[in-house]
């Protein structure tokens, strides 16, 4: 994509993923770009986290991320559509029972 | 993550005609979807964005300096803290406009030298002076405040990167403008003299502010496309009203005049009416014959420059830690 980086002159690109609160998942945030990922939570922390928006953060390098592709969202997630079936309203209970 | 959104390109336009491809990309934008990098887009819809984007985040680092350098000098410890988080805030901003852009095809370096070489352009705002401490006021009040009407419909804007990282930074800017506002009423409320330096920066800042919306509408020169992509929701004359009337009840609660003997209020149309504004003042500055353009320049470069030497060592440093790590393994 870009010439740069492939001459290995830019930082690699980090993905950031944060923890709001305990209990929480870790959500994507953004990217930013650092020399390592040492530095690369550093400048998360920096970056994303200057109004106490999480207790954790996790970064991973953003070419390891491998993502579906958009051109196949049909084949992908299409098949579940009709799959009612799945959840727990396609099933009609009589009054009489309770507590399922 | 959107380093391979290229690659998936080629087979799905080979697959559907550009033709094709574009209606259906146009049917997403009306129907308020949002595009994401690895999406199919039109070339001139990517071109557009990077020049936006890449721009806004231009004019946040640029920003960072007029600012920047009231920092050593603030009258109070509160108001440095409080300046320090917002030039903070203005780099970070920039970072993540950098990164929405990158998400186009475009890297980090070449938005970097696109500024450096002057070959970009950053807002005309930032090439204005702030010789007294209420410019930091005004800038914050005035500029943040039009930067906010600007920005607030971007982040409903067409492309999911850049509408996020909208969110985020309006999110933020509030605090901005608002410290700004509290600076001002300060000045306003204090000696004499506070207050008249208060007004005389209302003076310099309020012309350029307004400008800060872009052309007139019948000028505007790439509003056509953007409208029809929703990047943009509102021509620059809509949003240059509003801001007139949102702000012309804030001066008067700061009894400072707005600098502009033509303005009124319009009680048939509910409005201000303004004087007109000086065009050739905006084209001078934007063609890099403001008052601060080549400085602010000269600053980003030197900055840059400056830091070779850190991003050299901390390079060089994980190249030690992965050549070790490798030796370790071994």
């Amino acid at each position: 994509m870009s010439n740069t980086m492939e001459e290995g002159r830019e930082w690699p690109l980090y993905e950031v993923f944060v923890r709001a609160r305990g209990g929480l998942d870790h959500k994507h945030v953004g990217s930013l770009h650092a020399s390592d990922a040492r530095m690369a939570i550093d400048h998360a922390r920096d970056l994303y986290t200057r109004r106490q928006e999480g207790v954790s953060i996790w970064v991973v390098p953003s070419k390891e991320i491998t993502a579906s592709d958009p051109a196949e969202t049909d084949s992908l997630f299409e098949p579940a559509r009709d799959k009612i079936y799945r959840h727990p309203t396609f099933y009609e209970i009589p009054d009489e029972v309770k507590t399922l | 993550m959107y380093t391979q959104a290229l690659d998936t390109l080629g087979a799905e336009a080979a697959s559907l005609g550009e033709g094709a491809l574009e209606q259906r990309f146009l049917a997403r934008v009306d129907a308020e979807e949002k595009i994401e990098p690895k999406d199919w887009m039109p070339a001139r819809y990517r071109n557009t964005l990077i020049r936006q984007i890449s721009q806004h985040a231009h004019s946040e680092i640029v920003g960072m300096l007029p600012e920047g350098n009231w920092i050593t000098r603030a009258p109070t410890l509160k108001r440095k803290a409080i300046l320090i988080a917002k030039v903070q805030d203005e780099g970070g901003h920039g970072a993540y406009l950098y990164s929405a852009a990158e998400t186009l095809g475009v890297s980090r370096d070449q938005l970097i030298d696109q500024l450096l070489s002057g070959k970009a352009k950053y807002s005309s705002i930032f090439n204005y002076p702030t010789p007294t401490w209420a410019d930091v006021g005004a800038i914050g009040w005035l500029v943040d405040g039009a930067a906010i009407m600007n920005q607030i419909p971007l982040c409903r804007c067409s492309y999911g990167p850049y509408a996020r990282g909208m969110v985020r930074v309006c999110r933020e800017e509030s605090f901005h403008q608002r410290q700004g506002y509290d600076l001002m009423l300060h000045l306003a409320r204090g000696t004499p003299e506070q207050k008249r330096m208060a007004q005389e920066a209302l003076n310099r800042w309020w012309w350029p502010a307004l400008m800060m919306f872009g052309p007139s509408d019948a000028n505007s020169t790439h509003s056509g496309d953007s409208q029809r992509w929703k990047i943009k929701r509102f021509s620059n004359d809509e949003l240059r009203q509003k801001f007139v009337d949102f702000t012309v009840p804030q001066a008067k609660f700061l009894d400072l005049s707005v600098p502009d003997p033509l303005l009124r209020w319009d009680e048939a149309k509910q409005m201000h009416t303004f004087g007109p504004i000086d065009w050739n003042e905006f084209d001078q500055v934007l063609k890099g014959n403001g008052p601060c353009n080549v400085e602010r320049l000269a600053a980003r470069r030197h900055a840059h420059a400056e830091g070779q030497w850190v991003r050299d060592a901390a390079s060089a440093y994980a190249e030690k830690q992965r050549q070790r790590a490798i030796t370790q393994a071994a």
